[in-house]
């Protein structure tokens, strides 16, 4: 059974996916939209095994992964950088590595950043749902979180590897500064909102996930109390639960909330919410849409 | 109808706020029309609300922002829309609860609820778990003073103005009046989903000795026990 594309998880780490671009046109029914938080990670890692940039791949949290190859494949780690070790021996992060069958490919600790991105050449080819392969860690569809001695079917690899030769992704910054558009809520808070969303006083707090990255700071004042009828949601909406602290939603996000929106980030200024460890000083400029 | 009021959400989206939950209903059905017979830039998402219909993944919010509040939006009753009818056992647990909130026998239920054309109103909280609207008024319930940690899938339950059917296990506070053994969600059937928004519900009481099978099937409108 060696010749069946496939890996085996050996070290799941902290949390790792599967993740591709996501599912789209279903959030009427509820379904949330998932996919891969730092889609220009996961579509550099695809480019360098060969396969379409939306194929699915693993996204790992903060200790990475380690998986053993049941067949011959290129396998590519970007997104956060780390080590990035072949049977022991140091092989390079943003570039495509061939493995042996049976070589061992661990996929360290972030040295900056949260979120590494693992190609492998054919994809990860895990049963799809409603047109995506993503883990929706809110309400459960797609695969389930990797756990050790799992197999990975992998698919038929398609395109050359190497098409893009060097990766030059920019690291994570040590501040994050997120561009805000505001509304569709911002009259549910007081007019010093904006300043107070500007000044450098929050960070990202350690209680953040897939669905939204969290944050710790002075909390925003409100002026109209009561409670907002359950509204639909988008990615990147800065909804301000009871206790005052901005929540930056991300793929996982709800479809629908009730907390009022203060703003929405932009999708591209996401990927490096994604990358943001907690702790890391976060503020909010404002933008127009 | 009141007027629209849209409100940009980010670059690319837009949430459209109406007078209330028959508007929203309106409204998402107008928008699902115009789709249809290419009348509305493309748009990723529609997702109606309990008075908001959120269009995301647009070009140009604006532009739509300074068309639809000219619309003309039909009212609901006026909108053709598929009718499901769900065989559901009336034994929850919380019937003779139910019964005395609202100062009816417990085999009355089957029959208060059972008359009721419920519409999908939303959906949320869990994929395919429908928000049905249509219960008249003096029949809204209090959620339970502590919320269950398992509800059984298929649970057909009453909260508020709403009624709902847990399509898997989950924790709730609902009232559980009844079951269905119909497979509500299902991501690998088309539709995924039985409660789409704008669908209409009823749901009649099982008769154990006709020995249902349990599926749902259309009501073709006649659907009055």
């Amino acid at each position: 059974m060696t010749d069946t594309p496939g890996a085996e998880v050996v070290r799941p780490g902290a949390l790792t996916t599967v993740q591709d671009l996501g599912r789209h046109g279903h959030a009427h029914l509820g379904v949330p939209r998932s996919g891969a938080l730092d889609a220009p990670a996961l579509r550099l890692a695809n480019r360098l095994v060969g396969n379409p940039g939306g194929a699915a791949a693993l996204e790992t949290t903060a200790d990475g992964t380690a998986l053993r190859a049941r067949s011959a494949v290129t396998a590519a780690v970007t997104g956060a950088p780390c080590p990035v070790l072949v049977d022991g021996r140091p092989a390079p992060w943003g570039a495509p590595v061939r493995l042996r069958p049976g070589a061992v490919l661990d996929v360290g600790r972030a040295v900056r950043g949260l979120r590494c991105y693992v190609a492998l050449a054919g994809g990860v080819a895990v049963e799809p749902v409603l047109g995506s392969r993503s883990a929706d860690l809110l309400s459960g569809l797609g695969p389930a979180p990797l756990a050790e001695g799992d197999v990975l079917p992998l698919g038929a690899a398609v395109g050359p590897v190497g098409a893009v030769d060097t990766a030059a992704l920019p690291g994570p910054p040590a501040e994050l500064v997120l561009p805000l558009v505001p509304g569709p809520r911002q009259d549910w808070f007081a007019p010093d909102a904006p300043r107070e969303l500007g000044r450098a006083g929050y960070t990202v707090s350690p209680a953040s996930n897939r669905i939204g990255l969290r944050t710790e700071g002075p909390a925003l004042r409100r002026v109209r109390e009561g409670e907002l009828p359950s509204e639909g949601m988008v990615l990147g909406a800065v909804q301000v639960p009871p206790d005052g602290r901005p929540v930056v939603f991300l793929a996982d996000h709800p479809v629908t909330g009730g907390y009022p929106v203060i703003g929405v980030v932009p999708e591209r200024h996401l990927w490096a919410a994604a990358q943001a460890v907690p702790g890391t000083p976060l503020r909010f400029v404002p933008a127009r849409a | 109808m009141r007027p629209l009021t849209p409100l940009l959400m980010g670059p690319h989206a837009l949430l459209v706020e109406v007078g209330g939950g028959e508007e929203a209903g309106a409204l998402h059905a107008e928008l699902l029309r115009r789709r249809e017979c290419g009348e509305l830039p493309p748009v990723r998402e529609i997702v109606p609300a309990a008075r908001t219909v959120l269009l995301d993944g647009l070009d140009d919010p604006r532009a739509l922002a300074s068309d639809i509040v000219r619309w003309d939006v039909p009212p609901l009753d006026s909108v053709p829309g598929r009718e499901l009818r769900i065989p559901v056992r009336y034994d929850g647990p919380d019937l003779g609860d139910v019964a005395r909130l609202w100062k009816v026998r417990p085999e009355e239920v089957p029959e208060i609820v059972g008359a009721v054309r419920f519409r999908v109103a939303f959906c949320g909280f869990a994929p395919g778990f429908g928000y049905l609207t249509g219960l008249p008024e003096r029949y809204r319930l209090p959620r339970r003073a502590t919320p269950r940690t398992a509800v059984p899938a298929g649970s057909l339950a009453l909260a508020g103005e709403y009624a709902g059917v847990y399509p898997r296990s989950s924790p709730g506070g609902w009232q559980l009046v009844g079951r269905t053994d119909t497979v509500l969600w299902d991501p690998a059937r088309e539709p995924a989903a039985l409660l789409a928004p704008g669908t209409r519900v009823r749901f009649a009481a099982e008769d154990p000795a006709a020995g249902d099978t349990g599926r749902a099937g259309p009501a073709e409108g006649h659907a009055d026990d």
